[in-house]
């Protein structure tokens, strides 16, 4: 019994030894899954133009985002996140971890990089896939994410929608029909981007790989055989930074995860994450990379579903749109 | 005719369900090389995992030793109400889904839970560091000890006990040298057993960890989220450090077997 008390005893020593006590010189970068090398470049070129830089720690954390906005409410103490979903960063503000109008505490929708759906077709195009008419083809073999479980399909599937409701005039019976023949065309639903990725390189599975740009890039970039078609219109998939106001408040970090996030839109953060192939906003950034981003039309959410809110009910819910079709 | 048949059926099964995979983990790691595979066992970060799951099995033994030693005791000594209950109770973690485990002490210990609520205004967090990743390895283990101790106990009975009474030995005489010897071996193998579900524990873990990086990733952990970053050798160099970790308990159950005919005979 005694050694059982020690244990507990020491454990509590633990946990209150990583209170708020030591928090000044340590912020914590709750982040989506696969942003794991983009903040280990981030973070040392921060620190080292911050002043007291070489006092502090960022620690990160990696996971589906939704997870990780669960976790925060759960407890988790994160000082910002970065987010690959506008939903996720919205729960928190409704549960008033995030301000309300967080959008406007940064530029660009609180957005400092962008990216969209693009295709990540084998080696000289066999299939001459172009556009997203050419996802509806007989006999052309499509990966994507499940959009019921991944944010990555979730906005394959919306710019798909997007485009054909456009295409059509907005006539919904095609645009159905469109979207039906484009599941078919699904040889697996994966439930994350990465495990999408692996199915079509690994297990060389499928005629075209539908993933965000800065993913195919990635990929086609690292490893032969593989080339990256942009449509000439997409989805804007946004990348939402916040301030997890409720934890920041408590451990008086606020300023230097307002710092650290307003580093992201600085021209050599910019220049960092325009090199993992993410599109940024800062111009002579923009006119850096100019040709490795060809020019597309971007469809938003909110023009195209009125908001992510809507989008996800209408859509991903039980008995949603998605569900219907797929049922056929 | 039917013996060889059945051999052959029973080794081309352990050759493909066990050798080749775990063969497959040790050719990928050392792929590119011995000095590869260091570097990466060695990097600040899967080393952190090494030492937390190392750490966390370290904490959940001695505790699952005493707890199991107490209820297994309490279970085969007494009769009270509740026993049965008690019995059904310690069973749970092996039905219930790890993934479910870690729901429910975020549920209960979480910001938002009973308990974790009242704690909070004292700046204690019991999720999302050690104690939440010890709390559920706890969970997940705590029925191997009794269940190893519990048939033995009632095996032997009480007439050894008894008999030490009527000498005159105190309640810690009869433990230590009459029931303690009896049970050593069983007591051994469950926290080895419970040891090795400690250290490959993802599922429970995983919900409660928060995944920081270098502070609260275990190895199992830190091996798929290398997996995820295209890191494959560092992955797979991380994976044999946990089948050697296994391989050690392996090897120690192998030996109490051997030291211990009657426990090799029903294992």
């Amino acid at each position: 019994m005694i050694r059982t008390f020690a244990i507990a005893g020491s454990l509590a020593l633990g946990i209150a030894a990583s209170g708020p006590a030591q928090a000044q010189d340590e912020i914590l970068n709750v982040s989506y899954d696969i942003a794991r090398e983009l903040y280990a470049a981030i973070n040392p070129a921060f620190l080292d133009q911050y002043e007291g830089g070489d006092a502090l720690t960022i620690s990160q954390s990696h996971a589906g985002s939704s997870k990780q906005a669960r976790a925060i409410l759960q407890g988790l103490q994160a000082d910002l996140v970065t987010f690959n979903q506008v939903l996720d960063v919205e729960i928190l503000a409704e549960n008033g971890f995030v301000a309300e109008d967080w959008q406007d505490q940064f530029p660009n929708n609180a957005s400092p990089y962008y990216s969209l759906p693009a295709f990540m077709v084998r080696e000289g195009n066999p299939q001459e896939i172009d556009g997203w008419d050419d996802l509806a083809r007989d006999g052309v073999s499509v990966i994507f994410p499940n959009p019921k479980t991944s944010g990555n399909g979730r906005y394959t599937y919306l710019a798909a929608w997007a485009w054909a409701l456009e295409e059509f005039d907005g006539d919904e019976d095609r645009v159905r029909e469109y979207m039906n023949a484009v599941l078919d065309n699904v040889e697996v639903f994966d439930t994350g981007g990465r495990g999408a990725t692996t199915t079509f390189v690994e297990r060389g599975i499928g005629d075209v790989l539908v993933t965000f740009e800065a993913e195919a890039l990635n990929i086609s970039g690292q490893t032969e055989g593989y080339e990256t078609v942009v449509p000439a219109q997409s989805l804007l998939a946004e990348f939402p930074v916040a301030v997890v106001e409720r934890v920041a408040e408590q451990r008086g970090t606020g300023e230097v995860a307002r710092d650290y996030l307003n580093f992201l839109y600085s021209t050599e953060g910019q220049e960092i994450l325009a090199s993992f192939n993410n599109r940024v906003h800062d111009e002579a950034v923009v006119e850096a990379n100019a040709d490795r981003f060809p020019e597309t039309d971007l469809f938003t959410v909110e023009d195209v579903f009125g908001s992510w809110t809507e989008a996800q009910e209408t859509h991903f819910g039980s008995g949603g749109v998605l569900d219907q079709l797929l049922r056929n | 005719m039917r013996r060889p048949l059945l051999i052959a059926l029973a080794m081309l099964f352990a050759f493909a369900v066990i050798v080749l995979p775990v063969a497959a983990i040790f050719t990928r790691a050392f792929a590119e090389g011995a000095g590869v595979w260091l570097s990466a066992i060695t990097a600040p970060e899967t080393r952190a995992a090494i030492w937390l799951t190392i750490l966390t099995a370290l904490i959940v033994l001695p505790i699952n030793i005493v707890f199991g030693l107490c209820a297994a005791w309490a279970i085969a000594r007494f009769r009270f109400p509740g026993r049965r209950a008690l019995l059904i109770l310690i069973e749970i973690p092996f039905a219930i889904s790890p993934i479910v485990a870690g729901l429910c002490f975020l549920l209960v210990y979480g910001a938002y839970g009973p308990v974790g609520a009242a704690l909070q205004p004292y700046g204690l967090q019991l999720m999302f560091n050690l104690t939440g990743i010890v709390l559920v390895s706890l969970f997940v283990t705590c029925p191997f000890v009794v269940r190893e101790v519990l048939p033995v106990l009632a095996v032997t009975g009480e007439d050894e006990e008894r008999a030490a009474l009527t000498l005159g030995a105190s309640g810690w005489q009869i433990f230590s040298y009459v029931t303690f010897p009896n049970i050593t071996w069983p007591l051994l193998y469950g926290a080895i057993l419970a040891t090795a579900r400690a250290i490959g524990e993802f599922g429970a873990v995983s919900v409660v960890s928060g995944a920081i990086r270098g502070q609260t990733m275990t190895l199992p952990l830190q091996i798929e989220l290398l997996y995820n970053d295209y890191n494959t050798t560092g992955a797979f160099a991380a994976a044999t450090v946990l089948a050697l970790l296994a391989l050690v308990t392996l090897i120690l159950r192998g030996l109490i077997a051997a030291f211990h005919p009657a426990r090799g005979a029903t294992s």
